[in-house]
């Protein structure tokens, strides 16, 4: 059965932005601890044929034909922005990806 | 001391690999119906499925598909009989959904290969650059970073931005390491772009224009010990935006790395920025590794599953493959290779074509619009095309051809179409453009200028031909250019008994 350390719970934290005190990572990391455990009970029961499920309904090639559809206004795409500036999405500055 | 480049080649064997990032050429975004126009104004081509509003879903593009499994075919890839997309997660404000619709394990054409020939001393050379994928995503919005200094991120305020490109469809081809192409490495990258962006262009599914970002390249690159077998650790150059920049990242970071080992430092696996003021590149942020990006399978969006089918429908319409192409009008045409390269380097192979089928002569439907409508084109920055159309041009030198227009008239009927006087017809009849080749105007012109210049006449009777030079002159003064000189030429020497 696959574990989960604390420093990978501490790092996915980190990925996903989310804040985690001390207690949260040490409570998180037991419940991460039983959900993959509940997987892997899954994955004993899936043998080698039964193919991985991203869908649950056989459908495929759902698509449409290209064409324009009238966008939103700008006023209303920047409607929902905590800032914008110069009909832009405004954002604190980027600190680059390592932070 | 540092190494040179032979030096560099000499000592260490470089490994490329090769990401081309395409835009394709669709009326509307790859999940949603909003336009794709470039430089329209910033957010007029949103909706809440680009945006990533909550409870948006996103419908993929028939036409998108369809692009890529043609780029997959000419690429001679296998089409997956199964592929899917992917969510590829990062917090970065140019995706607003907070992941890029993306392909992961699964892309639609996978395994084939492009060859590319480069000229080298040794004659030329073909290298088979094998494809590893090509697959589908979307392309990200764009940011500008204020305050700090010009642009960059650092220092930066505050940042905009802009989602009119965001979720435009993307193409990326991945090439799988390229090895043994040793000191012919960046000519070998550079061809291997040119060559796709020939078969993308071809296959009009993009506008592959370098410089409006439509295709991108990055640029691995890796050295290893020459003879050792290894693959040394690479750095990924991103945004190298000209031909001629793919060469200068490869050959500079060759350079780079080489004297980096040689001094016995380590090659960090990092993305660098390629400079396109100074060729060089500067480290940007470290790779984060894919599992960082924690893919998984797109639940909004369906299985692509395209049937055989489907796919022989798309393989009908394969244009005829661009190095096959230039090779049969080369022949056709008898023009020498540089030639060749000129009008495709100048993208105008199409118009010369296009001027031939309509009866103009090979030769001279290159010379006019590589030359005199490329150079006012060049003038004023707009495409050769957009000033004169091809019927015009070829109606132009059918007139050359038949003797009514010399080439000096032809330039003002050109003129007169540019400036919107109407067709070549209209122009000759309206600024009263005809050869004079009506012998008896003629004689009457040479007479004149005989009579004006005695001392001329009689030198040239005396045998020294080059002196007739200013009595043609004089003609043509007079006729207002509208004769034929090397007609002029030869009434003028017969009558003075040359």
């Amino acid at each position: 059965m696959s574990a989960i350390s604390r420093e990978e719970v501490a790092n996915l934290a980190r990925l996903a932005r989310i804040e985690m005190s001390d207690a949260e990572l040490d409570h998180l990391s037991g419940e991460m601890q039983v959900i993959l455990g509940a997987v892997a009970r899954v994955q004993e029961v899936a043998s080698a044929d039964v193919p991985p499920t991203s869908h649950p309904i056989p459908v495929n090639n759902v698509v449409r034909e290209d064409a324009v559809i009238p966008s939103l206004s700008p006023t209303d795409a920047l409607s929902g922005a905590p800032a914008s500036s110069e009909q832009r999405f405004k954002v604190p500055q980027i600190l680059g990806e390592a932070e | 001391m540092s190494l040179n480049y032979d030096q560099a080649i000499e000592k260490y064997e470089p490994t490329l690999g090769l990401e081309v990032h395409v835009e394709l050429n669709t009326k509307s975004k790859m999940f949603c119906g909003c336009a794709t126009e470039f430089g329209a104004e910033p957010n007029t081509q949103t909706c809440p499925v680009c945006l990533g509003l909550p409870g948006a879903l996103p419908v993929v593009n028939k036409t998108a598909i369809e692009s890529s499994i043609l780029i997959g075919l000419a690429l001679n890839c296998s089409i997956a009989p199964f592929s899917r997309f992917a969510r590829k997660n990062y917090f970065y404000p140019d995706m607003p959904k907070n992941f890029q619709t993306s392909q992961y394990d699964e892309p639609i054409c996978i395994n084939g290969f492009l060859d590319v020939e480069i000229e080298t001393y040794e004659g030329n050379k073909v290298f088979r650059i094998d494809i590893e994928r090509v697959h589908m995503e979307e392309d990200t919005g764009k940011s500008l970073h204020v305050g700090g200094s010009t642009g960059r991120i650092h220092g930066a305020e505050y940042s905009l931005l802009d989602y009119n490109r965001a979720g435009i469809p993307l193409v990326e081809i991945v090439t799988k390491i390229v090895p043994n192409t040793g000191k012919y490495a960046p000519q070998v990258a550079r061809a291997y772009v040119a060559a796709l962006r020939d078969i993308l262009r071809g296959l009009k599914v993009s506008d592959v224009k370098m410089e409006q970002g439509s295709l991108r390249c990055d640029v691995n690159l890796s050295l290893a010990p020459s003879g050792s077998g290894e693959l040394g650790t690479r750095s990924e150059t991103k945004n190298v935006n000209s031909l001629r920049s793919v060469e200068t990242a490869v050959s500079g970071e060759i350079l780079r790395q080489a004297n980096r080992l040689q001094s016995g430092e380590k090659i960090v696996q990092e993305t660098r920025h390629f400079l396109e003021e100074s060729g060089e590149t500067r480290p940007g942020r470290s790779k984060e590794k894919a599992e960082d990006y924690r893919y998984f399978p797109e639940p909004d969006l369906v299985p692509v599953v395209p049937d055989n089918k489907w796919i022989e429908e798309l393989r009908k319409t394969l244009p005829e493959k661009p190095a096959d192409r230039r090779k049969r009008l080369q022949s056709e045409w008898s023009v020498p290779e540089k030639e060749m390269t000129a009008m495709v380097n100048a993208e105008l192979l199409d118009t010369v074509e296009e001027t031939v089928k309509l009866g103009a002569d090979p030769t001279k439907a290159r010379s006019w619009w590589l030359g005199e409508i490329s150079r006012i084109a060049n003038e004023r920055d707009v495409v050769a095309t957009e000033l004169i159309s091809v019927t015009a041009v070829a109606q132009i030198i059918n007139l050359i051809n038949q003797g009514e227009l010399t080439d000096k008239l032809a330039r003002q009927v050109v003129d007169g179409v540019i400036a919107g006087e109407g067709t070549p017809a209209d122009v000759i009849s309206k600024r009263g453009l005809k050869v004079v080749s009506d012998d008896g105007a003629l004689m009457k012109a040479i007479e004149d200028a005989i009579a004006a210049q005695p001392d001329t006449a009689e030198r040239v009777r005396g045998g020294n031909i080059p002196a007739a030079g200013a009595l043609i002159g004089a003609v043509m003064k007079a006729t207002g250019g509208q004769a034929d000189a090397a007609k002029v030429r030869e009434l003028l020497l017969k009558h003075l008994g040359q």
